[in-house]
């Protein structure tokens, strides 16, 4: 098992916002997180990025190492995770080119980074054509495309993304599942949180569903698609 | 009635004393709005960085003088003086983000604020603990010529002032738009958040912007040293308070906003002052900048995204 999260509690202020959740990755899989809004999917996410602090008792392990001692920036550039956050985030005053630089700051495999943007510009061809365009003046897809290259310039071993199918037309949806595909057979584990369930659930191979800050079902995506609760919570049937 | 030569000759002459008055508070609000524009904080310290940075450079200049007068010729020791001084000033720079600010990364910006202040009287009480209240003269790092072309009088000192500071401010917009610390900077003023996802440490950004902006600082207290030799303790205060008007008017954040309103105000003090008796040129010069800013609220440049995006 490559990511390992046990008893995971995080609180903003007095709001409890996850009540010790556990589950683990396993290297090379897609691991899906459906629940509705506000229900704990980022938080989830921002715990293993260290993006907020988790509560004591919380552990956090990935491929051995302790999560919770590492920072931010190191979580990326040690330890191989990247994110992709809720809302894109990308830097809008940056061009494409320089946002994707950006995400190798750390990166001392020069030659392997030139390759490794050529890779992302024959995934996302659009990105390439406005390479050198200030990613503000990108479409909500290619800005979608920008968060995704950025992150796989980032870190390599595993993928969070935070519903990357937000804001885009059912199409463009599709190119961007057929997309992050292709990075997980490249080796890159994917675990993604998505509000749209059934998009999720059929891209993945394996699911949790979260409520209220803690995990209630898992199980493989056939048998989540197929299981009554899961149909009537989340798939609207 | 004078004739028009004559007013453009005063006008001219004029206009080279805005410049030079300009140079040191853009060269010193630019410190402001890069710090700014990374941690969002206003660093009131600024002002006392320019002071300590001056003594630095009073410092360094009295001992290469002293050294290398008559060995090396007298630009080498200008620029090696402004080189040493600009090393040294950066970790004061990184010294204040370091034991000031980050400490108090998460607490309220009133608590930031609140501690530039008490750094900067530290450093004020500090060096007169250090050096005694009396008044230092900074040496002359260049022998005087006074020019006339066509009825202007001016300096070799005054173009100097103006040049290096143009120089600084070229070399910084290329260290931001070139290199791969300018790009985190300047991604650090759009999305605060979002920048150690990309691998990059906040805990490096942060004090290289300090660094930076001290070290721009330093060279404008040696530029000023320059055209008003004369140290004290506190005279970091007045300065600091006029250069951060500039970074307000230029806009929060923004390097070029910065810069720009620190030559409007060079400007505005030094004509508010060839008309009106010049004990009323700053209360004049400061109403004008409070009408403009009651038109442009932002300033000139200011980002309308960089407080959306955070907290």
């Amino acid at each position: 098992m490559q990511l390992k999260i046990d008893n995971l509690k995080v609180s903003y202020g007095n709001i409890k916002a996850l009540h010790g959740v556990s589950f683990t990755v396993e290297q090379g899989e897609i691991l899906t997180i459906i629940g509705a809004n506000g229900a704990g999917k980022s938080t989830t996410l921002r715990a293993i990025s260290r993006m907020v602090p988790s509560e004591p008792g919380s552990a956090l392990e990935f491929e051995g190492q302790n999560i919770l001692k590492y920072s931010a920036d190191k979580v990326v550039s040690r330890l191989g995770i990247s994110h992709v956050p809720e809302g894109r985030r990308i830097f809008g005053n940056l061009t494409v080119t320089e946002n994707l630089t950006l995400a190798c700051f750390a990166r001392k495999d020069k030659d392997q980074v030139v390759k490794d943007r050529k890779w992302v510009f024959d995934l996302f061809p659009r990105l390439e054509e406005r390479r050198d365009q200030l990613a503000g003046t990108l479409s909500g897809g290619e800005q979608q495309m920008l968060a995704v290259g950025r992150a796989y310039m980032s870190a390599r071993k595993i993928m969070l993304l935070d519903e990357p199918s937000m804001g885009l037309a059912p199409l463009l949806m599709l190119d961007m599942f057929d997309a992050l595909k292709e990075i997980n057979k490249l080796g890159t584990t994917i675990l993604l949180v998505e509000q749209n369930a059934r998009l999720a659930l059929k891209f993945a191979q394996r699911g949790y569903v979260i409520e209220n800050g803690a995990l209630v079902l898992e199980g493989p995506s056939d048998e989540l698609l197929d299981n009554p609760e899961v149909k009537k919570a989340y798939l609207g049937a | 009635m004078e004739s028009l030569t004559d007013i453009l000759q005063y006008f001219i002459q004029n206009l080279i004393n805005a410049a030079q008055r300009g140079s040191f508070y853009a060269v010193i609000s630019i410190g402001y709005s890069m710090v700014y524009g990374v941690l969002m904080l206003f660093n009131f310290a600024h002002g006392d960085i320019f002071m300590v940075g001056t003594y630095i450079g009073f410092g360094i200049a009295t001992l290469f003088l002293a050294i290398f007068a008559g060995l090396l010729p007298a630009p080498l020791i200008f620029l090696s003086t402004v080189v040493v001084t600009m090393f040294l000033a950066s970790w004061i720079g990184v010294f204040v983000e370091v034991a000031g600010y980050r400490p108090l990364r998460q607490a309220p910006r009133a608590s930031a604020a609140i501690t530039g202040l008490m750094i900067g009287i530290i450093f004020e009480t500090g060096i007169l603990i250090l050096l005694g209240a009396k008044r230092l003269s900074f040496p002359p790092l260049m022998e005087s010529v006074t020019y006339n072309i066509g009825g202007v009088y001016f300096t070799n000192v005054k173009v100097m002032i103006i040049i290096i500071s143009l120089l600084l401010m070229l070399a910084l917009h290329g260290f931001i738009q070139k290199t791969k610390w300018g790009m985190a900077m300047r991604a650090m003023s759009y999305d605060f958040l979002a920048v150690p996802l990309m691998g990059v440490s906040i805990n490096i950004i942060a004090p290289l912007t300090f660094a930076v902006g001290a070290g721009l600082a330093s060279v404008a207290g040696i530029l000023y040293g320059q055209a008003y030799p004369i140290l004290d303790p506190y005279m970091g205060v007045i300065i600091g308070w006029k250069a951060f008007v500039a970074a307000i008017l230029g806009g929060r954040g923004s390097i070029k906003g910065a810069a720009l309103a620190g030559y409007l105000l060079g400007f505005i003090e030094i004509f508010v002052a060839t008309i009106f008796p010049s004990t009323l040129r700053d209360l004049i010069a400061y109403s004008i900048i409070l009408i403009i800013l009651t038109f442009r609220p932002r300033g000139f440049f200011g980002m309308e995204h960089s407080t959306k995006l955070r907290l």
